[in-house]
C-alpha cells in the first residue's frame, strides 16, 4: 500500500521520481521549483542515492546525461531561466537517445521575470528551446495527485523511447498543498529500458535495426561490460560521427519516427463535459482547472461548453483538436501566456472554426470567471490590464 | 455545495502567515476528514515582501484552490491588508493586527473588522514574537468556529516545535478566548 501526504506539487514529484527509480539526481536550486530537490536531498542519501547540488544548471543537466548513459534513472528540475540554460544539453540528450526527465516549473518571465510567481511561457521553449530538428515529449498535470502520476509516465516514456522528456508544472501548482496518494512502486507500471539480447562485441548503441534501439547498460548482473560511444555529432549505427547524407537522413527521420509512429500512445487527454459541446475550451495545467469551474457555471445557464485538456502538450494531440474542431462552433484557448499553444490549436484547426484565446501572463492565476466571461462573449478581452485611469496615475506595483 | 469555507492569512514575508495556513489545512484534512488546500503567495524578498497563503477548507474536492470569495480574512501588515483584501465576499470576517494595520472606514462598512494587538500580545504577555501566528488561529478558529477546537489543537502540537510547545498551546488558548469574545460581542470597528 501506498501512502496518503498533504504535500505540495513539488514535493510530490519528488516522492513519484522515487516511485519510478530515479537513480541519480543533479540540480541547481531555482524558485518556484526548490522543494523538488530540498526533498530528494533528504531522501536520496539516506538510500544511498546520490543528489548532486550542482555549480549551475549547465553542469547539471550534463551530470543528468552522462548518469542515464551509463544505465540509472535521471532526473533534473528546474524553472524558466534555468531551463534556457539546460537547452544544450537537452538537444545532446535527444541525439544521444539517452532517457532524461527534465522537470521545468514554469514562472513568469522572459529572463528572471517573476521568479515566485505562476506562468504557462515555456510551451514553446520545451518544444523548441534546443536547437536543430529534435523531437520532443511534454507532459503537464493539472494537480498534484496528477504530478505523482504524470511524474512516472515520465520517466516510463523517457526509458521506453530513449528520449528526454519535459514535465511543465508551474509556480501555483507547484506551491498547491493538497491531499494526495503516493503509490507503491508495486502498484504502478514502471517500465524500464529494453536491454540488447547480443554480446558486447555485437552490440552497437544505434542499430539500424530497430526503431528504438536498446541502450545497453554499462554493467550487466552477470558481469558482461558494454562500452560504446556516444557522439553528439551526427553518427552512424557504432555511435561515432559520420557525414553521410544518407545516414544522417535517416538518423532524423528514425529521430521523429520513433516518437510520431507512437503519438497514441504518448498523448494523454482528458475530456470534460464534451458530448454536446458547442463550445470547447482548450487549457492545460493550472488554468484548466479553472475552466473546468467556469465550465460547470456556463453549463447551470444551458451554455454547451466543454474542456479538452491535453496532458501530453508535445506531440501535440493533433487527431483530436482536428476531431474537435469539426464538430463546435468555436474553441477558446486558455493559458497563462500571450498564446502560445493557441499557435498550435490554429494550425491544426486550420482556419475551419474560430479560436480565441485567454492569454494572461500578469503572473497570478487565470481565474474561473474570466474564462466565463470569455465563455459568455468570446470577442471580449477578459485579461487582467490597467484601465485608463490606472495608466496615467501608475507609479510603480507591489 | 455543501461546506465550502475560504481563508485568507496575509502579511509580510517571516511573520508566519503560511506556517498558519498549514496547520489549518493540517487539521482540517488529518483530524476532520475535510478536503483542504493550502497555495502560499510570497514575493522573491521572502522577509518583508507580501506574503499570503489561500486555505479552502470543504466536504467535496476543491478544484480551483485559490481564494476568490474569502470567508475569513487576516493581515498582519498594511502592505498586505491593501495588496490582498481585493477577494473578500462582503461580510466577510477580518482580524488585523490593530498596531499594524489601519482599515479604512469605507471597509468597515463592508466586512466585518476586528482588531487586536497581535504582535504585542504574542511578544509581551505571551513571551516571543513567534506565537503571533499561533494566537491568530485562535482567534480565527473562536471566532469562526470553521474547525473543531480540539482538532486544530491536535494539529499545533503536530507542527509547532517541542521547545515552543507550551507556549504556542497557550497562545492557542488565549486566542480562542479572544475569538469566542469577538464571536459574542461583534465587530470592534464599526
Amino acid at each position: 500500500m501506498g501512502r496518503i501526504a498533504f504535500l505540495n506539487a513539488n514535493a510530490a514529484v519528488a516522492e513519484a521520481a522515487l516511485v519510478a527509480g530515479l537513480g541519480f539526481y543533479a540540480g541547481y536550486p531555482i524558485t518556484p521549483s526548490s522543494e523538488v530537490p530540498e526533498r530528494l536531498s533528504k531522501i536520496m542519501p539516506e538510500k544511498g542515492l546520490p543528489f548532486m547540488m550542482m555549480e549551475d544548471e549547465i553542469a547539471s543537466i550534463n551530470a543528468c546525461v552522462g548518469a542515464s548513459a551509463s544505465g540509472v534513472k535521471a532526473m533534473t528540475c528546474t524553472s524558466g531561466p534555468g531551463f534556457s540554460l539546460k537547452q544544450e544539453a537537452l538537444g545532446m540528450a535527444c541525439i544521444f537517445e539517452v532517457p532524461l526527465v527534465v522537470v521545468d516549473v514554469m514562472r513568469g518571465g522572459p529572463s528572471t521575470g517573476l521568479p515566485t510567481r505562476p506562468s504557462q511561457q515555456d510551451i514553446m521553449q520545451a518544444r523548441w528551446g534546443t536547437h536543430g530538428d529534435h523531437p520532443i515529449i511534454a507532459l503537464a498535470p493539472c494537480n498534484a495527485q496528477e504530478a505523482i502520476f504524470e511524474t512516472i509516465r515520465a520517466f516510463n516514456l523517457a526509458e521506453k523511447f530513449r528520449q528526454p522528456v519535459v514535465l511543465l508544472t508551474d509556480g501555483a501548482l507547484s506551491h498547491l498543498h493538497t491531499k494526495v496518494y503516493i503509490p507503491d512502486p508495486e502498484e504502478v507500471e514502471i517500465i524500464d529500458r529494453a536491454q540488447p539480447d547480443v554480446d558486447p562485441d555485437n552490440y552497437y548503441p544505434y542499430d539500424y535495426n530497430y526503431e528504438i534501439p536498446p541502450l545497453a547498460k554499462w554493467w550487466t548482473e552477470d558481469g558482461k561490460s558494454y562500452r560504446y560511444h556516444l557522439s553528439s555529432l551526427i553518427h552512424d549505427k557504432t555511435g561515432f560521427p559520420t557525414v553521410d547524407p544518407k545516414y544522417t537522413q535517416w538518423l532524423l527521420k528514425r529521430l521523429h519516427n520513433k516518437i510520431l509512429n507512437h503519438v497514441d500512445e504518448i498523448t494523454k487527454n482528458e475530456y470534460y463535459k464534451m458530448d454536446d459541446a458547442e463550445v470547447c475550451i482548450i487549457a492545460y495545467g493550472s488554468t484548466a482547472e479553472a475552466a473546468r469551474v467556469a465550465i460547470d457555471q456556463a453549463r447551470e445557464e444551458g451554455i454547451k461548453v466543454g474542456l479538452f485538456r491535453p496532458l501530453t502538450i508535445w506531440p501535440s494531440p493533433e487527431k483530436q483538436i482536428s476531431d474537435i474542431a469539426s464538430k463546435v462552433k468555436h474553441i477558446i484557448v486558455a493559458e497563462m501566456n500571450l498564446g502560445q499553444y493557441k499557435l498550435e490549436v490554429e494550425r491544426i484547426v486550420a482556419g475551419r472554426v474560430p479560436v480565441y484565446g485567454v492569454g494572461q501572463a500578469a503572473g497570478v492565476l487565470i481565474r474561473p470567471s474570466q474564462i466565463y466571461e470569455k465563455i459568455k462573449d468570446p470577442s471580449k478581452s477578459v485579461e487582467i490590464c490597467l484601465t485608463e485611469e490606472e495608466l496615467k496615475r501608475f507609479g510603480g506595483g507591489e | 455545495m455543501g461546506f465550502h469555507y475560504e481563508l485568507r492569512f496575509a502579511g509580510v514575508g517571516g511573520q508566519g502567515s503560511l506556517t498558519a495556513g498549514t496547520i489549518l489545512a493540517h487539521a482540517a484534512v488529518f483530524h476532520t476528514n475535510y478536503y483542504a488546500t493550502q497555495v502560499p503567495t510570497y514575493t522573491s524578498q521572502v522577509r518583508g515582501g507580501a506574503a499570503k497563503a489561500d486555505i479552502i477548507i470543504s466536504d467535496t474536492p476543491i478544484i480551483f484552490a485559490e481564494s476568490t470569495n474569502v470567508d475569513f480574512f487576516l493581515a498582519t501588515h498594511q502592505k498586505a491588508y491593501n495588496a490582498y483584501k481585493g477577494d473578500l465576499k462582503q461580510g466577510a470576517d477580518v482580524l488585523v493586527d490593530s498596531g499594524l494595520v489601519t482599515v479604512p472606514d469605507e471597509d468597515a462598512k463592508i466586512y466585518k473588522v476586528y482588531e487586536y494587538p497581535l504582535v504585542r500580545t504574542a511578544k509581551y504577555e505571551i513571551g516571543n514574537v513567534v506565537t503571533m501566528n499561533v494566537l491568530a488561529v485562535g482567534i480565527c478558529v473562536g471566532l469562526t468556529q470553521v474547525l473543531d477546537v480540539e482538532a486544530v489543537r491536535e494539529t499545533v502540537k503536530e507542527e509547532v516545535p517541542e521547545r515552543f510547545l507550551d507556549m504556542n498551546l497557550k497562545a492557542f488558548d488565549m486566542g480562542l478566548e479572544v475569538g469566542e469574545k469577538f464571536r459574542r460581542e461583534g465587530p470592534t470597528k464599526k
